[in-house]
């Protein structure tokens, strides 16, 4: 008994000695989009351990620097990847890795047939957005809203999801009608199936540009760079193409 | 002036909160915690452990409930708007109601074990003085049960003002309307506006400590009161 208990451990201690793990820390923008890149590095490398938790941008900015343990950080906004940098917490320089855009979207009503103009409907009783405090996707919305003149129209029926994916859910369970959230999330099949979009034009609001880096724990982290390389292969950009994200480089073909 | 304007907005948004969901839980809470003090049926066990849930359930589970049930596809939402009262969620109502079942067993527990206290004894005293229940109830269980609820309305006005987790979930953050000040705080950090967040999370912590403190440094009169 004891002996089989000794040779459990040692299994343990030996794998858990070899095995490499990170965790990565994401958008929440990237939801759909990373977890099929992590699945498919997964099946390209078993053995590896990756874990993606989501959530802000700035909130995981704000935790990285209070020595939070994620090895990679993709930011929705590339701007809190640069402080990092610029604080000395990366171990990397910032890799632009997407642009994102910004669809209303809906599930009460045809969101393909709206344009912004639509949310002066005074049917439409709540519109969510992204907190424009400090979520990138919804500093996008309001630059949107007020560059086409409606933000004083519609700012009372806004409501603000904590993140782009909370704003979404808001907007799925029919307590909004109308929401404008990550295209990435609007193409989604599980969204998709359940409301159309309509792409916000781009020249509305300021550019979504994303980027990653590996942070300064990950610093002698084989594995944070095999991941960090494995976002430039021809697979993991399809993915990202595939979710509605520009890629670096590549024109906007809607 | 310390706080913003928007600070204060928020405080005055909780206080208003936490005093309207304590009033309404002595209401709906004074009722259950008598059934299930007097009880004798099978029926109080699983009644009790509703009344708990709350102190377990994530609040993450019971926002997520929330919001599904007072949509408007739940049953609570076809309700609402089959009365005309439209949506509760982002309102201000809404999060009373939500507050309602948050903080329900910190009304109900308290008021249970005071009226545990007093025993069958004053009330077959007050019956065979030919008062009715609801006169003995009101002139010798409340009275008999004071300290009892004044911990629980002291319990369930700082549980109100200390929930976020639910409020983030179906409040969509208006301000004036739902952004109280746990939520209001998680924006100032969010935003890395530290110094903000900083002022108000003092206030609040202040105020969490003397709330308890006045509950603690009270209690032994309150048991020789009982």
């Amino acid at each position: 008994m004891l002996r089989l208990l000794l040779l459990a451990i040692s299994l343990f201690v030996s794998f858990s000695a070899h095995a490499e793990k990170i965790t990565v820390a994401a958008a929440a923008d990237l939801k759909f989009a990373m977890d099929e890149i992590a699945a498919s590095f997964r099946s390209a490398s078993p053995g590896d351990e990756i874990e993606v938790i989501y959530g802000s941008s700035g909130k995981f900015h704000t935790q990285i620097q209070q020595g939070a343990p994620y090895d990679l950080f993709f930011s929705a906004d590339i701007g809190f990847a640069h402080e990092l940098v610029k604080r000395g917490l990366a171990a990397s320089s910032v890799k632009p890795y997407a642009v994102g855009r910004i669809v209303l979207w809906s599930t009460t009503r045809d969101a393909t047939k709206m344009t912004l103009e639509s949310l002066t409907d005074p049917k439409i009783a709540r519109i969510a957005i992204a907190n424009p405090k400090h979520a990138p996707y919804g500093k996008r919305a309001e630059e949107a809203l007020r560059a086409s003149g409606l933000w004083e129209k519609v700012e009372s029926r806004l409501v603000y999801g904590e993140n782009i994916a909370h704003t979404a859910q808001f907007v799925q369970t029919g307590n909004a009608e109308v929401g404008i959230i990550a295209l990435s999330l609007a193409v989604n099949p599980e969204l998709a199936a359940k409301g159309g979009y309509w792409l916000i034009p781009d020249n509305l609001h300021e550019p979504l540009e994303q980027g990653f880096i590996i942070t300064k724990r990950a610093e002698s982290n084989a594995l944070a760079r095999r991941f960090a390389g494995f976002m430039e292969t021809k697979a993991a950009r399809a993915v990202m193409t595939k979710y509605g994200f520009i890629l670096p480089g590549e024109s906007i073909r809607k | 002036m310390l706080l913003s304007d928007s600070d204060l907005q928020a405080i005055w948004l909780t206080v208003r909160l936490a005093s309207i969901v304590t009033f309404i839980l002595l209401l709906i809470g004074t009722p259950i915690a008598w059934w299930l003090a007097r009880a004798k049926t099978w029926l109080k066990g699983p009644i009790g452990a509703v009344v708990a849930l709350p102190l377990v359930l994530p609040p993450s589970v019971l926002g997520f409930y929330l919001l599904l049930a007072m949509g408007p596809h739940g049953p609570v939402g076809q309700l609402t708007q089959a009365l005309g009262l439209g949506r509760l969620p982002f309102t201000f109502w809404g999060l009373v109601v939500a507050s309602v079942f948050y903080s329900l067993p910190f009304m109900v527990q308290p008021l249970q074990t005071a009226f545990e206290g007093i025993g069958e004894r004053p009330l077959e005293v007050a019956a065979t003085l030919r008062a009715s229940p609801l006169d003995a109830f009101f002139t010798v269980a409340v009275p008999l049960a004071l300290p009892g609820f004044l911990t629980a309305s002291i319990l369930t006005f700082a549980h109100t003002v200390g929930e976020f987790g639910v409020v983030l979930m179906i409040g969509g953050n208006l301000p004036g309307v739902t952004r109280v000040a746990s939520v209001q705080i998680y924006d100032h950090v969010e935003a890395l506006e530290y110094a903000q967040a900083h002022r108000l999370s003092a206030v609040m912590l202040v105020f969490s400590f003397l709330v308890l403190l006045a509950l603690y440094a009270w209690r032994p009169g309150a048991k020789k009161g009982a």
